[in-house]
């Protein structure tokens, strides 16, 4: 049985309903109307997802592509809306909404005492509709609509709390970094409509080969390869969503928005709507080694780099948002090395974990009534077991600790980095093994500053009628208190915020142990991706495959495992033993720790050269080009010039009868005169006749 | 004998006469009118001796005509005068300058 276009349609537009309703009619509906809604579209869409992966999986259903809908056409040019639903588009789509009910629910409890709670379903389900479109669009106009459709879903929600100077900031820098890449995405499918002649996916792959030989001239006397350049192009648009180096600085701030959708969108969906993109574009990607190096080289120096950094942030979503950039980073390496499959594996598996970790953490920030600094958090296990024991499971997840779902993905990416040849494999190959002990180092320090050791807060009995005054600003001022004084003790999470953990702490366990023969090495994802033979290092490492069992007990003895145990010891005696340790590692590599602190300076340079320039640039438009061209000369000038000539000539005007007589009569002379001596016509020449 | 020429130079010496009073005067009002009232005076002249010159009798004719619009001119003009020394209290055409831009 194949799957009906009537399912498909449901999924897609089932959280739109949702969005519309809560959205508009949110007023009728009240909160509790507003979150069932919306949870009622994305729970349908969720169970159908998992149908159609039920389908495609054991069912026997062929791939699905067909146009639903025409969009609009110019010429021969057709954009049309339609799905492409095969293996690697029914696996997001169970991921994004999985996660994304999950996240629902979970915000019933985070969002409670907020204002925007009704607004905030709005948004999560828009973003879960923008997020289907992306990930089952059968060509490159509706990816397009999508990923610009989720984008500002993402600038809306991180600018979620708009009274909050610090949100519009980092919501306009999301959406600014992100016009970056989009502007090269932008490029690329105009590449792929110029060099192919259509912008739907299976006649352009399917003329994919003929691009081979083809070159653009850019630049004056070089000829660039064309598939080069569109990979590159559509790259680049991955790296902005994606949030790859240099393109990365938005993700962090992004944090300025609720929890949940840190979750959903800055972790587990969104960002990762790149890596999709990539994989999705494999028979292209793969005409191109020059390209792939260089998302290779992108994507090792994002997975170390921006991993350094998280070791000595103290927010502990930001930890979690650096982790995310590495993993990113992770996942970009296997694309560019052609485990195309490793790469949306470690999506799926990192969706999980990643958004157990951030919900883990908004569990925590709400114990700690929206304190983020984990220098005021420790010792919390005792007060909250269920988020410890799943944040636990998501950390181990993480760091790829052997039978952990993240091991498999993690792991598999590091041995297929190993066996590629490519060039700068070598360099991407230190930079994942490098990872893997930054990995620990953050997850742990993180795990024990907000967990274990001595509780660096202290509980004040609190003024009964102070208490409802200030819990209401909480969100949007959560910086009026003592750090590190609560007003009561901090104790778990209602359920609403729990069960999501355990729920997703299960496949953050498991999945990786189930799916890892088929999806990584047994063919799973079928004719949705195209590897090359002779780049196609999954298979070599499927060869030495003997069941998810034996990888995992070898795992043990690998050197990725013993990074780990070493970043495990690190942290367990600084932390656990002698937490004055940290300080003094910290002033002894001071320079080191500046660096990391700073971030790279890349803030710093983007703003004195992008944002000031971009500033002086607008400076210079608006003072040369509007104030001196357009006001003064072009405006005000012409009206000085009128004034002028008019103070000149309103002398002639002397109101004397007999200047203008005079006037009168000279001006007859000259005109008979002039008729006497050049003139021709009726008058000259009847005078000159006479 | 007295030819068409004679009379000619008549008519334009009588309209220099005006256009001179025109100019020159810087008194009164009264003989600006004076001196339209002659500038008609010199046409009138010219379409009487071109009227016989020609033997066409229908110059004369337009004499007539002229000479009663002169006269409702006149009219005119000595009421408005009559008006602006009424608000002016002066009919000196130097202090009459109200159109000075």
């Amino acid at each position: 049985m194949g799957l009906s276009t009537s399912i498909l349609l449901t999924i897609a537009l089932a959280p739109l309903v949702g969005c519309v309703l809560a959205g508009f009619l949110g007023k009728f509906l009240g909160r509790a109307g507003s979150h069932s809604v919306t949870i009622l579209g994305v729970a349908i869409s969720c169970a159908l997802s998992f149908y159609v992966l039920y389908q495609l999986t054991l069912g026997g259903a062929e791939t699905y592509n067909q146009n639903i809908y025409t969009w609009f056409q110019i010429g021969h040019f057709n954009a049309s809306v339609g799905f492409l639903v095969d293996r690697l588009t029914a696996m997001m789509l169970v991921v994004v909404s999985f996660v994304s009910l999950l996240v629902h629910v979970y915000t019933i409890g985070y969002m409670a005492d907020d204002d925007g709670y009704k607004r905030f379903f709005s948004y999560i389900s828009l973003f879960t509709f923008s997020m289907f479109m992306l990930v089952m669009s059968n060509n490159f106009m509706q990816l397009f609509f999508g990923w610009e459709a989720v984008g500002l879903v993402s600038y809306l929600l991180i600018g979620f709390w708009y009274k909050r100077p610090t949100a519009i900031f980092a919501n306009l820098k999301a959406f600014l970094v992100n016009r970056v890449g989009d502007f090269g995405f932008l490029l690329g499918i105009a590449a792929v409509l110029y060099f192919l002649g259509t912008l739907d996916y299976a006649t352009a792959f399917g003329s994919a080969p003929s691009l081979i030989g083809k070159t653009l001239q850019i630049t004056a006397g070089t000829q660039w390869d064309a598939a080069t350049v569109i990979c590159i192009c559509l790259f680049i648009g991955a790296m902005g969503k994606s949030a790859q180096v240099p393109l990365h600085v938005w993700l962090p701030d992004s944090m300025e928005g609720p929890t949940p959708i840190s979750a959903l969108i800055h972790a587990a969906t969104m960002v990762t709507a790149g890596i999709f993109m990539v994989a999705r574009m494999s028979p292209l990607f793969e005409l191109s080694q020059s390209a792939l190096s260089f998302v290779m080289v992108i994507g090792a120096t994002t997975a170390l780099f921006t991993g350094l950094i998280g070791i000595v942030q103290n927010d502990i979503k930001r930890v979690v948002a650096y982790s995310t950039l590495s993993q990113l980073g992770y996942m970009t390496v296997a694309l560019g090395v052609s485990a195309y499959s490793g790469a949306v594996y470690h999506l799926m598996t990192h969706a999980f974990f990643k958004a157990l970790l951030f919900l883990g953490a908004g569990s925590v920030i709400i114990a700690m009534h929206h304190e983020q600094d984990m220098r005021y958090m420790g010792g919390l296990r005792k007060y909250m077991p269920i988020t410890w024991i799943t944040m636990w499971i998501g950390s181990l997840a993480l760091c790829g600790v052997p039978f952990f779902s993240g091991f498999y993905s993690k792991d598999a990416i590091i041995e297929a980095v190993g066996e590629s040849h490519r060039w700068g494999s070598s360099y991407a190959y230190f930079c994942v093994m490098a990872g893997a002990l930054v990995t620990g180092l953050y997850t742990f320090r993180q795990m024990y500053l907000t967990f274990h050791g001595k509780e660096r807060f202290t509980v004040v009995a609190h003024h009964g009628h102070a208490h409802h005054d200030a819990h209401d600003d909480h969100h949007d001022d959560h910086g009026h208190h003592e750090p590190g004084v609560l007003e009561h003790a901090p104790k778990e999470s209602p359920w609403v915020v729990t069960l999501p953990l355990v729920l997703l702490a299960i496949p953050s366990l498991l999945v990786g142990f189930f799916t890892v023969g088929p999806m990584l090495f047994g063919n799973w994802f079928g004719s949705a991706i195209h590897v090359d033979e002779a780049n196609n290092v999954l298979a070599e490492l499927g060869q030495e495959f003997h069941g998810s069992l034996a990888m995992a007990l070898h795992g043990f003895t690998q050197l990725p495992f013993f990074l780990v145990l070493t970043a495990f010891a690190i942290t367990t005696y600084i932390y656990l033993f002698n937490p004055a340790m940290a300080d003094k590692i910290k002033s002894a590599l001071k320079p080191l720790w500046t660096v990391l602190d700073r971030k790279y300076w890349v803030d710093n340079v983007y703003f004195a050269v992008f944002a000031s320039g971009g500033v002086k640039l607008g400076r210079l438009f608006w003072k040369a080009g509007d104030t001196a061209v357009i006001d003064d000369t072009m405006v005000n000038g012409s009206v000085s010039l009128i004034h002028r000539i008019a103070a000149t000539t309103r002398r002639l005007q002397s109101g004397y009868l007999y200047h203008y007589a005079f006037a009168m009569i000279l001006g007859l002379i000259l005109l008979l005169g002039g008729y006497w001596f050049f003139g021709s016509g009726p008058i000259g020449s009847g005078l000159v006749g006479q | 004998m007295i030819t068409l020429s004679h009379y000619i130079v008549l008519g334009a010496v009588l309209f220099c006469i005006a256009v001179a009073g025109l100019f020159i005067n810087r008194k009164n009002v009264i003989v600006l009118l004076m001196s339209i009232e002659l500038m008609l005076l010199a046409v009138n002249m010219n379409f009487v001796a071109f009227s016989r010159f020609l033997g066409d009798v229908s110059g004369q004719v337009f004499v007539f005509f002229i000479l009663t619009v002169a006269a409702a001119e006149a009219a005119i003009g000595l009421a408005i005068l009559v008006l602006l020394f009424r608000n002016r209290s002066t009919i000196n055409i130097a202090d009459i300058d109200s159109m000075k831009g």
